[in-house]
């Protein structure tokens, strides 16, 4: 039995027959279904009968679903229409615990405060990079046991993604975990595991703002340099930036950069564990790894959706929505939409246009780190393919309990040296 | 025409490379567009399109490296980013206020840049020459 089945919340559709039950009903937004792995018939069906969908009582209220991938592309791309204020989580949100961060701004706020912490994560700084996440990927690597069961995501995913947060804000490296528990506390729904309360949420937020706000004054007197703090503490249309402000973007950048590669990590051995056929090309022919990687993180899709509220009214797959309406965008079911993706219900390593998915979403807040979550991916996957011949899953994995950040909280696995 | 092709852009989104390369071949023989694109190596690529789908098109179905166009033609991701030749920007057209946006917040912008999923290939492109950036990003 897992956690999921233990689900009691009146609103949790875990157990439900979704192709029976009245399609008015289906919420997608409750995290029940996503803890448990059953999402997939439920968005399945809303593609095929209802792809704009309605859900009028929900615990997060009334909010729209959209499912197939051109709508999506469609709401992605009008932010005249869809905007991204006051937040992009579908649970809406109160003064006194709102970040304010690019990603829930709309032009031109937005895109002035992106282009200061673009740089960072461009190919070209990624480059200089390169050398020291091989070196980190393969200290990590070269200090798993073999033949002896561990935790994927403690010592693999985490680790890495961690290591590689401290190195892009130059954090103090012995204390890079206090980013991973700031990532977990800022999304997590309280109550469920990391915080107990939105007072403890808030508590760690603070002592997230005090160490950044050190790092901030140490490197504003100092040159500028390529890291993150450095960038924002020295940018023209940053400098200025209230400590909620620093806060909400430095909070942005590590969940942007934590959560997102972590499970795309993660997700990774299940695939492959559950897909032998496609093991054994990549076995075959290493060289399928820059596309593997694409297609790991459209099966993956580590967050499942993210959220617009409309400004004025509007039509959308024959359907009005009203201005002021929540409107989600179901990354997760548009990636399985086999009207645009050729046999998008199989995971294909090898697959024609792996690059086309929504994982990143489109237009102006398309993710900012695409380029560094594929870049470490695609190391990873370089360095395990030089030294094991299997990374196997040998127990239950269990999941996030979020419909927004869809991954694994334990893989438990074995290593197989080559032969 | 300029009706037909409007549509086919709009449909364009993610259709793969072979449906591209058919599109293109089934209105028959016509006057056939050169286009060079030079990557950021300096390797040049000389491909001969028909009028009518975009300069991105003409990369991606002609097999041409370091046009990426995750989006497929959406004016959305900008990993299909072009330096058009200066002698040849102003034939190339307007920029519209989308293409702008997504240009705007490339690290590698420059003043003849463009994304070439937008340009549409015309006759009076006949010779264009485009570079690629060193990444899409």
């Amino acid at each position: 039995m897992t956690d999921a089945s233990a689900d009691q919340s009146k609103w949790s559709m875990v157990g439900k027959d979704p192709w029976t039950m009245p399609i008015e009903k289906i919420d997608l937004s409750h995290p029940g279904i996503w803890q448990a792995n059953e999402f997939l018939p439920f968005m399945e069906r809303l593609r095929l009968e209802d792809p704009v969908h309605y859900c009028a009582e929900s615990a997060v209220g009334p909010y729209w679903s959209i499912t197939k991938y051109k709508d999506i592309m469609q709401v992605d791309t009008s932010p005249e229409i869809f905007s991204s204020e006051p937040t992009i989580g579908i649970v809406d949100t109160y003064d006194e615990y709102t970040l304010p961060s690019f990603i829930s701004m709309d032009p031109p706020k937005h895109d002035e405060q992106r282009r200061i912490a673009q740089p960072v994560v461009a190919p070209a700084n990624l480059k200089r990079l390169e050398h020291l996440i091989r070196q980190r990927v393969c200290n990590i690597l070269d200090e798993l046991p073999l033949e002896t069961e561990f935790d994927w995501v403690k010592e693999v995913s985490i680790e890495l993604t961690t290591q590689m947060l401290a190195t892009l804000f130059d954090f103090p490296f012995e204390s890079r975990h206090k980013l991973t528990f700031w990532s977990d506390a800022a999304t997590a729904i309280p109550g469920a595991g990391v915080v107990a309360s939105n007072e403890e949420r808030w508590a760690a937020m603070e002592e997230c703002l005090q160490v950044f706000t050190g790092l901030w004054n140490e490197r504003v007197n100092a040159e500028p340099g390529n890291d993150l703090v450095s960038m924002l503490a020295h940018g023209e249309a940053t400098q200025n930036m209230s400590p909620m402000e620093y806060l909400g973007n430095i909070i942005l950048l590590i969940v942007g950069g934590n959560d997102t590669t972590r499970n795309s990590i993660s997700g990774g051995v299940m695939a492959l564990n559950e897909n032998p056929a496609e093991y054994d090309k990549l076995r075959a022919d290493r060289s399928i790894i820059p596309n593997m990687v694409s297609e790991i993180i459209r099966w993956q899709t580590p967050l499942a959706y993210m959220r617009r509220t409309a400004l004025v009214d509007t039509e959308l797959g024959g359907k009005q929505i009203k201005a002021g309406d929540k409107v989600v965008m179901w990354y997760a079911s548009g990636n399985q939409d086999s009207e645009v993706i050729d046999r998008a219900d199989e995971f294909l390593i090898d697959r024609d246009k792996a690059r086309q998915h929504l994982s990143f979403g489109f237009g102006l807040h398309r993710c900012m780190g695409n380029r560094l979550a594929e870049m470490q991916l695609r190391i990873l996957w370089e360095e395990i393919m030089q030294r094991f011949d299997m990374v196997e899953v040998v127990g239950q994995p269990e999941r996030v309990y979020s419909s927004f950040v869809k991954g694994y909280t334990h893989l438990p696995v074995k290593l197989h040296g080559l032969n | 025409m300029a009706g037909l092709h409007a549509a086919e852009r709009s449909s364009l989104l993610l259709r793969r490379t072979s449906w591209y390369r058919s599109a293109l071949e089934i209105k028959g023989p016509r006057f056939m567009v050169k286009i060079k694109f030079i990557e950021h190596s300096g390797q040049e690529h000389d491909v001969e399109t028909n009028p009518g789908a975009s300069v991105m098109i003409a990369a991606v179905s002609n097999g041409v490296p370091g046009i990426d166009a995750d989006c497929g033609g959406a004016c959305s991701c900008a990993t299909c980013h072009v330096y058009v030749d200066q002698e040849w920007l102003e034939k190339t057209g307007e920029i519209n206020p989308t293409e702008e946006a997504m240009l705007s917040l490339s690290t590698d912008r420059k003043d003849n840049s463009r994304l070439s999923c937008q340009i549409q290939v015309t006759e009076d492109l006949d010779g264009l020459v485009v570079t690629m950036p060193e990444f899409q990003f």
